[in-house]
């Protein structure tokens, strides 16, 4: 029986991670439905999710045929990557660097997209079915790779992952259907510097277990590695602001 | 077929934004791996030492871009 220790930070990740993942989809599906009509934009995202279901019904067992020690290299250093390139967006956001992901400037974009393209007949949308599918499939590949890399380190933590995941689905589902609008007051860039933070450590530790790195103190390593990650990254939003505001004054 | 290139290309985003971030990363995983033995208990704190200062200089980088 794996305990709450072992089973929280997967299920948190995979609820932060597919959150992010979930409203930007919604953010669309909203977006279709509302213009080109429900019925075929909720089939497609329905059908987008039986087909990633399907996946991850065969990925899943097919990871546990993988040796450990492989799959926590090669999972530990997709994770790695993953994380840190959340991590480094999410710091160039903060500090100002980037522009933040706006939700609304997205919905308002795909309504317009969805208006222009017009011609909407009485049969089947074939615009609003692909529209919702492709979103859904390209989000929710994301969300299964994340279920898939944070359950990578040990048997058990499929399960407490795949719970944070749809959690993070019934919710942001719940807030699409109750606000019909798109969930631009989720502070998306916050979730994404805490999920980069978590998932960069996780993937330091997994890479690491499977380099054969003796970690000190074991699984609490993990602790540690998540609080450096975090705290280095506060560190650098500041100064990543001040070597920004140089190169601005350095080019005028 | 174009939603399959999409994922593709989707798939690749997730894990690559910046190269060098991403090469410097994997050559910091490759050497901590082979030094491993000889670095013992101080693996793991070089492990994160090494891709907290590549993380550090991609996002300076950019910013000082």
């Amino acid at each position: 029986m794996i305990d709450f220790a072992h089973a929280g930070p997967p299920a948190l990740a995979a609820f932060l991670a597919s959150t992010v993942e979930f409203v930007e989809a919604a953010t669309i599906v909203l977006a279709v439905g509302g213009v080109r009509g429900w019925r075929d934009t909720l089939f497609g995202a329905a059908a987008a999710v039986g087909v990633l279901a399907l996946l991850t019904a065969i990925l899943g067992p097919a990871l546990a045929l993988i040796p450990l020690q492989v799959a926590q290299i090669v999972v530990g250093i997709l994770l790695l990557l993953f994380g840190l390139r959340w991590l480094r967006k999410a710091i160039l956001r903060a500090a100002g660097v980037l522009a933040l992901h706006d939700e609304a400037a997205a919905y308002a974009k795909e309504r317009e997209l969805m208006l222009e393209l017009g011609g909407r007949g009485a049969g089947f949308d074939a615009i609003a079915f692909g529209a919702a599918f492709q979103i859904c499939m390209l989000e929710g590949t994301e969300v299964v790779f994340i279920v898939i890399a944070v359950s990578a380190g040990g048997a058990g933590l499929m399960l407490p992952a795949s719970i944070g995941a749809l959690a993070a689905f019934v919710l942001v589902t719940a807030a699409g259907f109750i606000l019909h609008a798109p969930m631009s007051r989720v502070p998306e860039n916050t979730l994404k510097f805490i999920v980069g933070v978590i998932l960069s450590g996780f993937g330091a530790f997994w890479v690491g277990e499977g380099i054969g790195v003796a970690w000190p103190g074991q699984d609490l390593s993990i602790v540690a590695l998540v609080a450096g990650f975090g705290l280095l990254s506060l560190a650098a939003v500041p100064i990543s602001r001040m070597r920004a505001r140089r190169a601005v004054e350095a080019r005028a | 077929m174009g939603w399959i290139v999409g994922i593709a290309k989707e798939i690749w985003g997730l894990f690559v934004d910046d190269i060098g971030l991403a090469i410097a990363s994997l050559i910091w995983v490759a050497i901590v791996w082979v030094g491993a033995r000889w670095l013992g208990q101080a693996a793991g704190p070089a492990l994160f030492a090494g891709l907290a200062t590549i993380l550090l200089t991609s996002a300076f980088r950019r910013a000082g871009q």
